[in-house]
């Protein structure tokens, strides 16, 4: 007698805890076993290119905050960027320090979140409440500088929205000081862990063609062993000034995406700390009143600063005719913006290049032949976040 | 290829026929192609020991309503061994098929998935072509210059028939779009207002 097995579709998501917000992953399972796994994305699309084709590229900046939500002016970096490309300015060296500063915050609030989640996801809970605690503390950071936690809008083609606030610097300072120490105790929690190791080493490995192949960046890149970092390879602001090493991984596996996370945030402390020692006063944006917006005292005495200041905020800066690619490396790889401009006041096209797109649509490759249970910590090893995969 | 003037002129000199233009702008290297060259120039492109663009950033689409070759096909391509960036494109009409990159470049997938949800351009010998971002059942193609901001249909409860239901977009107001250019610069409204002006007198 034969018996019949039908093989079993399981859908995880798009409401499930592990799934790192609204993915509908359609599996179809072997006994226990992932034959394939196919995702569904967009549920938390909202247009976001369409948007920015519509409004003026200073309207434009906020958008960028929410796409990866965990490291909002990571994002905002890479558009100003394309614009200051374009446009041909300079930045004053402040404001490329305090940009490359709160990009490090970004990434340490990228990596909080994604070790800890990832621990959770296979089964740690302490990680994330010490590490949330952090989190807080560099977002009242990001509060102090820009006025919101999350939705920064602080960085602007040409520098920065407006100066520190006095004190910042010192509590930045304070914090360099004492986040060392908890990334130990991350360490001692997990690195050693008996169980995260077993359910992390040799799972989902990437060799090196295949990261190249599937378009991987960031850690999912590193973590295979090319030693590839934008910071590093084509830098961009003031990154070439700064001192830094690039941690990769040898195995390509969760595990090791793991460490080059942890390594990471060591690094971006130490950035941070090269930041604060090496900023001095100074101004913050571009002097261009056609592009950056005159201050409030210079509005109640200068017309031509109150004309600048009205064309700014109606009109907005028109950006000559241009084709550009930029990228940064954001915490969960490299981020683009491809900008075509036409000459007036709003980009004719922005497509954004989103790192976990390409990491998500590995997920069938990464996950074929592994064990239902491992699924969890493979997507937490790509570490998603459905803001920039959907936009 | 350490050198991106090189690198123009090797890519020049092995791809004559095939290529329409290239220049070199913000440190990146533009090429123009033909259609029908798609696969010969992308394979050369990973494959040649020299040039080595071993990975495939995004695929996109640039919209240009009023010309007759409607659709700018973008590929950005990146080399980590030289470290040159380079984009690649070419234009086609609005019923074309275009090829697939899915052979040479796995992560090409999703890039012309979401190509095909978002302008509508049709690939040959894809895989599995089916909309990727927007929701199950959409209809048109929203990144199209000539698809309304607002869009065709919304989503809602519906308490009546107890289920969601799709139905057009009623606004209380329509989305407004303000020309803020300066009137000295050439303004469309202004011109507008004139000719109605002239027609009244």
């Amino acid at each position: 007698m034969t018996k019949k097995i039908k093989n079993l579709n399981l859908n995880f998501g798009p409401q499930h805890p592990a799934a790192h917000g609204v993915l509908r992953l359609i599996l179809e399972l072997d006994g226990e076993v992932v034959e394939k796994a196919d995702p569904h994305i967009g549920l938390l699309h909202r247009g976001t290119e369409k948007l920015i084709e519509n409004k003026t590229y200073m309207q434009a900046v906020p958008y960028f905050d929410r796409l990866d939500y965990v490291a909002p002016m990571n994002q905002e970096h890479a558009f100003a960027l394309a614009i200051e490309k374009i446009l041909n300015i300079d930045v004053p060296i402040r404001a490329q320090y305090i940009r490359v500063m709160f990009c490090e915050i970004g990434r340490i609030l990228s990596h909080i979140l994604n070790v800890t989640t990832q621990a959770l996801d296979v089964g740690a809970l302490t990680p994330s409440l010490w590490g949330f605690e952090e989190r807080e503390t560099l977002m009242t950071f990001y509060e102090r500088a820009s006025g919101s936690r999350l939705h920064a809008n602080y960085f602007r083609a040409g520098g920065v929205h407006q100066d520190l606030p006095a004190g910042l610097e010192n509590d930045i300072a304070k914090f360099c000081e004492s986040f060392p120490k908890i990334i130990n105790d991350l360490e001692n929690l997990l690195t050693d862990n008996r169980i995260f190791k077993q359910r992390n080493v040799d799972i989902g490995v990437v060799t090196k063609d295949d990261a190249l192949d599937y378009s991987f960046s960031g850690v999912m890149i590193r973590g295979s062993g090319i030693p590839w970092d934008l910071r590093k390879s084509q830098p961009y602001d003031c990154y070439s000034q700064l001192e830094f090493k690039i941690p990769i991984g040898k195995n390509g596996d969760c595990y090791d995406r793991y460490l080059c996370r942890i390594e990471e945030m060591k690094e971006s402390v130490s950035i941070i700390k090269q930041c604060l020692s090496k900023m001095e006063k100074g101004p913050i944006k571009t002097f261009d009143g056609k592009i950056s917006p005159p201050s409030k005292k210079e509005i109640k005495q200068s017309m031509e600063a109150l004309i600048h200041h009205f064309k700014l905020f109606t009109e907005g800066y028109r950006v000559p005719k241009d084709e550009i690619y930029t990228a940064v490396e954001a915490p969960k790889g490299e981020f683009g913006v491809y900008l075509i401009s036409d000459g007036s006041s709003k980009p004719y096209k922005c497509k954004i290049r989103a790192p976990g797109f390409s990491h998500l649509q590995s997920m069938d490759y990464l996950i074929k032949g592994h064990m239902l249970a491992d699924v969890p910590a493979v997507l937490g090893s790509l570490d998603i976040v459905f803001g920039e995969v959907d936009r | 290829m350490n050198n991106l003037i090189d690198l123009e002129k090797k890519i020049n000199s092995e791809l004559t026929t095939k290529i329409n233009k290239t220049s070199i702008k913000h440190n990146q290297i533009y090429v123009e192609i033909d259609k029908e060259d798609l696969i010969d120039v992308v394979l050369f492109l990973k494959t040649n020991k020299d040039i080595k663009f071993r990975q495939l950033i995004d695929i996109t689409v640039v919209d240009y309503p009023e010309e007759t070759q409607r659709f700018k096909i973008v590929y950005l391509f990146l080399s980590h061994e030289f470290n040159h960036r380079l984009i690649l494109s070419y234009t086609i009409n609005e019923n074309e098929l275009i090829s697939s990159l899915t052979s040479i470049f796995p992560s090409a997938n999703w890039m012309e998935r979401e190509v095909f949800d978002m302008y509508g351009v049709n690939f040959k010998d894809h895989p599995d072509l089916r909309r990727i971002l927007t929701d199950y059942g959409f209809e048109g193609h929203p990144l199209r210059k000539d698809f309304p901001l607002t869009g065709h249909s919304e989503v809602r409860y519906s308490e009546e028939k107890k289920k969601v239901i799709n139905e057009p977009v009623k606004l209380e107001q329509n989305y407004r779009n303000f020309d803020y250019e300066s009137p000295w610069e050439g303004t469309k409204y202004i011109k507008g207002i004139s000719e109605i002006n002239d027609k009244k007198n």
